[in-house]
């Protein structure tokens, strides 16, 4: 029989070589090297624009800062505080959340626990979740303008024989609306994470015991997903506390002279005002540190949240390799 | 006997179950709002219902027993609801302001040949026109004064021009960060830079875009020494910024489904690392990689404040250096200064329209290649 | 003992006249289709009061598809058909108006994987008594304590019944998986493959228990392990590709089979 042997058509290899590199694989170092560089660039970016604000902000940083309601002038800085800005993006959040997160949530049980694979609905459904993730932010602005301004509040206040405009025009619930649509897909998808990471033995197990569906969902799944929401509701409210386009046009306000006690009330808001005293400013030096450190105050708030809902996505997984 | 009782026994859980349906259904609803009522401001322009001519044919009062209460409705704008509850004395006040408003127009606009042009017409919302005081037809976005431009394609040219030095920008980037980490870098590395490039996409864009202005701006006008500090290009590096967790977690993300036995048959053949994603993993997960890019895009494309802190006036040019004003900054910048229901009011709306329906369009081809994607790895296994 | 007050369903009780009991669960003519696919062949078999069934046969002959027939967990799977009757205590489970919920309650299962809830142990068990009303706290502790003890668990848990049941080995969760499923006192048990994930000390623990268990309830246990079933079954059904192929009390089966295949089986041919 003719049997080929690897010696007959590899080149061929001495006697007692060691298993070592013929010679520097070039190649694989260099784009090996140039995509590691990419990674490290980009790091250095979020590095560069850290250390820059947290540099420059902190002097301007105080107790003092973060718990006055600022005059008119923003400028003096004895006087000056950016609690209002504070307190709006606070609380226009806080709305966002009472109606994001019960919609979110039970849209992403219909869609693990209820929804049939196979339905037309289910993925039509599941592609407006997509699209709404994908809606510019400032295309929710105008929505929220034409529609919940528009036709919702002005029909409101025609409805309650409002001489003026009370809720037809721009208002912190509206806003918190607004952020509540333009939110909804990221708790979605952080429950439906969550939910899809219960092994369906737990459920099958509750089933078996003459569980109802729904009585399965309440006392076996969804305790074991409230981790997954609470991070999903955390970087909701992170990214809305840092979008300024979706409130432009309906409730933020540059100057407000009380803090904002109602929900037709318009609100401050840090980002905006961030926004607005660096574009129209006179002159930028002598605003420069307030201004850097209105900016840290935002950063502060948003990167705490976001890396609050980092670590409690790690342990969740942590523990669910644990039981599957 | 006791296990007779079907589904009627339980009306609660019926109950239940409808609810969460129709609370899902919702979802659907929402983009479907948003579409409608967006549109809705916007529609006037698209039916000709609007004239911004600053010089019109001119109805006297008198002459208002000529025309039929359509023709009166349409020339006073008004909506048949409004035009109804008006009284003929009301209707004769509203024609003597118009007369008296025509009559306060300045001589200089009075002569200038474009006075009649209604501006929102589509040859001019799209072609160049020659106006008065030019001396070549152009293309000019210029919505205050008398004569109202609203041409535009500098809009769409700033737009693409940003987008596009953005992504070129981000995709180089996020795709190698994307590659060395789901297939070079180490279990630990990955456990760290993962979500560290995924809290970029925590910091808001008021601040990158803050950052761009006070910083960015000056080192790059150092770097290439360009005459305009504020320009495209500083804006699309900074929205590349922005746009570059969003393309790294999908590509990364795609790059990470492909089954490990491929990496790990060309690992065993004795292929290096490098090799192996090269050659094996980027093909197999390109898919996943496109859509990325289309992603982050639609991502780009859709970008406010960022573009709005770095640029400010409206050139029609397609250098780079110059400065450059997007869709989406046009919109946020001049709303608060146009009149509720006037014509430039309804051409922003229309803008968003505009918007919305491009990044549908790409979300949905972005959609669409990474579940054919997703699909095609699980039918290979 | 604590009452859930539910009336028993005994084959006795739905006997009409004469003197040998109608069997438990009698299953007739049962075919049942995954979509064009036929899993199972018209099955018809008795099976018995208070006594251990084993249904035995090489992977993917049908065995345990039909048992989760008997508690209707089939009906979670998208795409299935089922055709002929199942009789559990004269009625017929598939009936329109019959309450799956109900169901199973009388016929509980245990899960070849062991799956406790990540809860306590205590609650493991209680989470059965709390679903079907039961909350008066002295009546769970005695029934939690009751269940804790017949499947051979109290001794190893009494003193730490409110840490996690995660916390205990493979072989105690099994026991905890049938702690929980007997609280309830089901009048049968399905078991499919619940030793094949232990060390043989656990299984052996739990062949033990499964002995003990059936002087209270009807058990019906899905095993690829034949000398499991030799051991532990009064009476043996053996099954391939989908049909039954032979019935009957375990040791003729496994000594004296009336079918070549059965024969072919049980001494090793295949499977």
């Amino acid at each position: 029989m003719n049997t080929l042997t690897p010696s007959q058509y590899l080149p061929e290899t001495p006697p007692g070589r060691h298993f070592r590199a013929e010679k520097f694989d070039v190649g694989s170092f260099f784009f090996s090297g140039l995509t590691g560089l990419a990674t490290l660039f980009i790091l250095a970016i979020l590095g560069v624009i850290l250390t820059n604000i947290i540099l420059n902000g902190w002097s301007a940083l105080s107790w003092h800062f973060v718990s006055t309601i600022p005059k008119k002038d923003f400028f003096d800085a004895a006087t000056t505080g950016v609690l209002p800005m504070i307190v709006g993006t606070t609380i226009r959040v806080f709305v966002m959340t009472i109606f994001v997160i019960p919609v979110g949530v039970i849209t992403a049980i219909y869609l693990t626990e209820y929804a049939p694979n196979t339905s037309i609905i289910t993925r039509v459904i599941r592609a407006a979740v997509n699209n709404l993730a994908g809606v510019p932010s400032i295309v929710f602005g105008l929505f929220g303008l034409g529609f919940f301004i528009h036709f919702i509040g002005k029909n409101l206040d025609t409805l309650l024989h409002h001489p003026s405009a009370v809720w037809g025009q721009p208002a912190l619930i509206w806003a918190a609306l607004t952020l509540a649509i333009m939110t909804l897909p990221v708790v979605i998808v952080a429950t439906e994470e969550s939910l899809k990471a219960i092994p369906p033995g737990l459920r099958e197990a509750s089933l078996a015991l003459g569980a109802t569906k729904l009585e399965t969902i309440l006392r076996i799944v969804l305790p074991q997903a409230l981790p997954g929401i609470l991070t999903g509701g955390i970087l909701a409210v992170s990214r809305a506390a840092g979008e300024v386009a979706p409130i432009l046009f309906t409730g933020v306000a540059y100057y407000m002279a009380s803090l904002p006690s109602r929900l037709s009330d318009q609100f401050m808001d840090l980002g905006y005002h961030v926004f607005v005293l660096s574009t129209q400013s006179p002159n930028i030096d002598q605003t420069r540190p307030l201004l850097y450190a209105t900016v840290l105050v935002l950063l502060i708030l948003t990167l705490a949240l976001n890396i609050v809902a980092i670590l409690i996505r790690a342990r969740v997984r942590k523990k669910m390799r644990a039981l599957g | 006997m006791g296990i007779h009782r079907g589904h009627r026994a339980r009306p609660l859980e019926w109950l239940a179950e409808r609810f969460i349906f129709l609370v899902s259904l919702s979802t659907i609803l929402m983009v479907f709002l948003i579409f409608l009522f967006v549109a809705r401001e916007a529609l006037p322009i698209f039916f000709g219902g609007a004239n911004t001519a600053p010089l019109q044919t001119v109805l006297s009062p008198e002459a208002m027993n000529q025309l039929s209460p359509a023709q009166l409705q349409a020339y006073l704008e008004l909506t048949p609801q409004q035009f109804a509850t008006l009284d003929r004395e009301s209707i004769q006040a509203l024609l003597q302001v118009k007369q008296e408003a025509q009559d306060e127009i300045p001589a200089q606009v009075r002569s200038d040949p474009d006075a009649r042009v209604n501006t929102v017409e589509w040859k001019y919302l799209l072609g160049p026109h020659q106006w008065s005081g030019y001396d070549k037809p152009e293309y000019i976005w210029q919505p205050v004064g008398q004569i109202q431009k609203y041409n535009i394609i500098p809009l769409l040219v700033g737009t693409l021009k940003i987008t596009l030095i953005g992504l070129l920008f981000a995709v180089p980037l996020a795709v190698g960060a994307a590659i060395y980490v789901s297939q070079l870098a180490r279990p630990r590395v990955r456990e760290i830079v993962k979500p560290a490039i995924e809290l970029l996409s925590g910091i808001p864009s008021v601040v990158v875009g803050f950052f761009a202005l006070l910083i960015l701006a000056s080192v790059l006008q150092k770097i290439f020494g360009y005459p305009v500090r504020l320009n495209a290009f500083v804006a699309g590096c900074a929205l590349g910024f922005a746009v570059i967790p969003v393309i790294f977690s999908i590509a990364e993300d795609a790059l990470s489904s492909v089954p490990q036995a491929y990496t790990q048959a060309a690992l065993a053949l004795g292929a290096s690392r490098w090799q192996t994603a090269w050659q094996i993993v980027l093909p197999a997960g390109l898919p996943g990689v496109f859509a990325a890019a289309v992603l982050g895009f639609g991502r780009a494309i859709g970008e406010t404040m960022i573009v709005l802190m770095v640029c400010s006036a409206s050139v029609m040019s397609w250098n780079i250096f110059d400065s450059a004003r997007s869709i989406t900054t046009t919109i946020a910048a001049e709303m608060a200064e146009a009149v509720t229901g006037g014509p430039h009011y309804r051409i922003l709306f229309m803008l968003g329209a505009l918007l919305f329906a491009g990044t549908f369009i790409s979300n949905l081809i972005g959609g669409v290649v990474i579940q054919r994607f997703k699909l095609k790895l699980e039918g290979k296994r | 003992m604590a009452d859930i007050s539910l009336p028993k369903i005994t084959a006795t009780a739905t006997a009409a006249a004469g003197p040998s009991a109608r069997p438990l669960i009698q299953i007739e003519s049962v075919s049942l289709y995954y979509g064009a696919s036929q899993a199972l062949k018209t099955i018809s078999l008795p099976l018995a009061e208070k006594v251990v069934t084993a249904f035995i046969g090489p992977s993917g002959c049908g065995k345990s598809t039909l048992l989760r027939c008997l508690n209707r967990m089939n009906d979670l799977i998208d795409n299935v058909r089922i055709e002929g009757s199942i009789r559990i205590g004269g009625h017929d489970i598939y009936d329109r108006d019959v309450d799956v919920i109900e169901l199973r309650k009388r016929v509980g299962m245990v899960f070849q994987k062991s799956n406790p809830f990540p809860k306590s142990i205590y609650e493991n068990v209680a989470y059965g008594l709390r679903l079907h009303g039961l909350r008066n706290p002295a009546a769970l502790d005695e029934a939690v304590e009751k269940s804790l003890q017949q499947s051979a668990l109290w001794e190893e848990v009494k003193d730490r019944l409110h840490s996690s049941a995660l916390g205990l080995s493979g072989g105690q969760q099994q026991r905890l998986c049938i702690a929980r499923a007997i609280a309830i006192r089901p009048e049968i048990i399905l078991m499919d493959e619940p030793a094949s994930a232990l060390d043989p000390i656990a299984t052996a623990r739990i062949e033990e228990l499964i002995l003990d268990l059936k002087k209270d309830f009807t058990i019906v246990i899905v095993t690829h392990n034949m000398q499991q079933a030799a051991r532990i079954s009064d009476q043996t059904a053996f099954f391939y590709i989908g049909e039954l192929v032979e019935f009957g009390p375990t040791g003729r089966i496994f000594t004296n089979p009336t079918q070549k295949r059965t024969e072919d089986y049980v001494t090793g041919r295949f499977g």
